[in-house]
């Protein structure tokens, strides 16, 4: 239980592109290398345009499912696998990742990927999660996805690609906005308060 | 780099500064700061009423906050999701020593002259919900020069780029959650959400925590702007306490003699949801071993 109030967030604005991006920022492995796949997808706004100005970070455990905790992500060595990325989308609102499919962290888990969203507009970050979709009984066992209606839980599970990729569109608004997360069940207050009581 | 060629690709079409391409104002009747003041007064009363009625303070930004035009459209409609944070999430990736170099954290010795402006130090802690010290993270800090302007090609506000400056820094903290940058005051800068519309100086703040549901941007802002009324990204915030903890304070016992003049924030994170053991509590200090 939180003790000291928090510092608020706000928004990422426009001019992040010179300060957090950084060299093979979204490359987790180098692109080509055995078992790497690209994760791929467009960020679209509630008019369903793509947006240009979204950056976004992913964190996940390895192939085998074990959390990492490695330095390196900033600078990168080619070999070592950090778990974390970061990935600005271009022009088109499409964003690009090298990585590897997340493992199972427990046996019959389903894998997922943690993703934080960050836009200019978007007042605060948003978290949500990317799943894999192969393994439906451990998608269908999710307390998290199994939480969800049908058509809200579709919005976390990534299409697996012909090449072997995964692709997953980030909807901030609309029908079918994707689901973002809430982890602070600890009374604080719900973020869009003015509108929901 | 993706960044790059988006920059390319906007120059030509966007000669405004903080292009703001959906922003209502392109619409035909130009808004004012009146109008938009107004907004912000009418939701800023209603959650004083609220209060008063009995409703706990709010700590976040509203993420529908309409003033700022340009969320309108990129906020969700549905209420976040409550969920338990599991596995990865209850983690956060590890930077060390190998990522930053230490001169990172001294914005204005990145090129070959000094820059213009008011050097300063910004130093303070980065603290858990718990207040224990979040050690050995990573802190990345973005913002305009002296006249306002920032280095980013989108930026087109016509105030002078300085050679000496870029704007970007970065450190690691250290065992007690420290961090510090040595950098230029940040200038007051135009945008387009409305008619003479002025964001309050700020420096952009990036941190990480102990677990990767901690994870915030934010901006820091000087004491006494007389700007923090009329701002609807200040004002997406709108409980005065919560406001108040981008506020830096100027620090004397931080300012350097004959050289930079101290200004003290601290970050206080979510509350952790892991259980700690020991040895976590007391620190990860990165790569140093």
């Amino acid at each position: 239980m939180s003790k000291l109030a928090p510092t608020p967030g706000q928004t990422v604005g426009p001019f992040y592109g010179y300060a957090l991006p950084f060299n093979k920022d979204n490359e987790l492995l180098a692109p080509g290398s055995p078992g790497s796949i690209r994760l791929q997808g467009t960020v679209y706004d509630g008019s369903g345009t793509a947006i240009p100005d979204a950056i976004l970070e992913i964190w996940q455990p390895d192939s085998e499912g074990n959390i990492v905790q490695r330095t390196g992500s900033l600078v990168r060595d080619g070999y070592t696998f950090t778990g974390w990325g970061r990935g600005s989308v271009g022009n088109s609102g499409v964003y690009t990742f090298t990585t590897v499919n997340p493992g199972p962290t427990a046996p019959g888990a389903a894998a997922f990927i943690s993703v934080a969203v960050f836009a200019r507009g978007l007042m605060n970050r948003l978290f949500t999660r990317v799943y894999l979709p192969e393994n439906e009984e451990a998608l269908a066992n999710d307390p998290l996805l199994s939480s969800l209606d049908p058509e809200r839980r579709k919005t976390l599970i990534a299409r697996r690609d012909p090449d072997g990729g995964l692709t997953w569109d980030i909807r901030l608004q609309g029908g079918d906005e994707t689901v973002f997360l809430d982890f602070q069940q600890d009374g604080s207050l719900d973020i869009n308060t003015e509108n929901q009581a | 780099m993706p960044h790059e060629q988006t920059a390319q690709a906007l120059e030509s079409e966007e000669l405004v500064p903080p292009a703001e391409p959906h922003a209502a104002h392109q619409a035909k009747k130009v808004e004012t700061q009146a109008d938009l003041s107004a907004e912000i007064k009418g939701i800023g009363d209603r959650y004083a009423e609220a209060l008063k009625n009995g409703k706990g303070p709010e700590t976040m930004p509203r993420l529908d906050y309409a003033p700022y035009r340009s969320s309108i459209l990129r906020h969700p409609t549905k209420s976040l999701h409550h969920a338990d944070p599991e596995t990865i999430e209850l983690y956060s990736p590890t930077f060390g020593h190998q990522d930053v170099h230490a001169l990172e954290s001294d914005l204005t010795i990145q090129h070959n002259g000094e820059p213009q402006g008011e050097r300063i130090i910004v130093a303070g802690r980065v603290l858990d919900g718990d207040g224990r010290p979040v050690a050995g993270q990573l802190v990345e800090i973005w913002q305009a020069n002296a006249s306002g302007r920032y280095i980013h090609k989108r930026d087109q506000h016509p105030a002078p780029l300085d050679p000496n400056f870029t704007g970007v820094g970065r450190c690691i903290t250290g065992d007690d959650g420290s961090y510090s940058f040595t950098t230029i005051k940040p200038g007051a800068y135009p945008w387009k959400n409305h008619l003479n519309a002025w964001r309050p100086a700020h420096i952009h703040f990036s941190m990480f925590g102990s677990e990767f549901t901690q994870r915030i941007v934010t901006q820091m802002y000087f004491p006494g702007d007389q700007l923090f009324p009329l701002d609807p990204i200040y004002q997406s915030i709108v409980d005065q306490d919560a406001r108040d903890r981008l506020v830096a304070q100027y620090d004397h016992e931080l300012t350097s003699p004959e050289w930079a003049l101290g200004y003290k924030w601290d970050i206080i994170l979510t509350g952790s949801k892991r259980t700690w053991t020991e040895n976590e509590a007391y620190g990860d200090a990165g790569d140093e071993e």
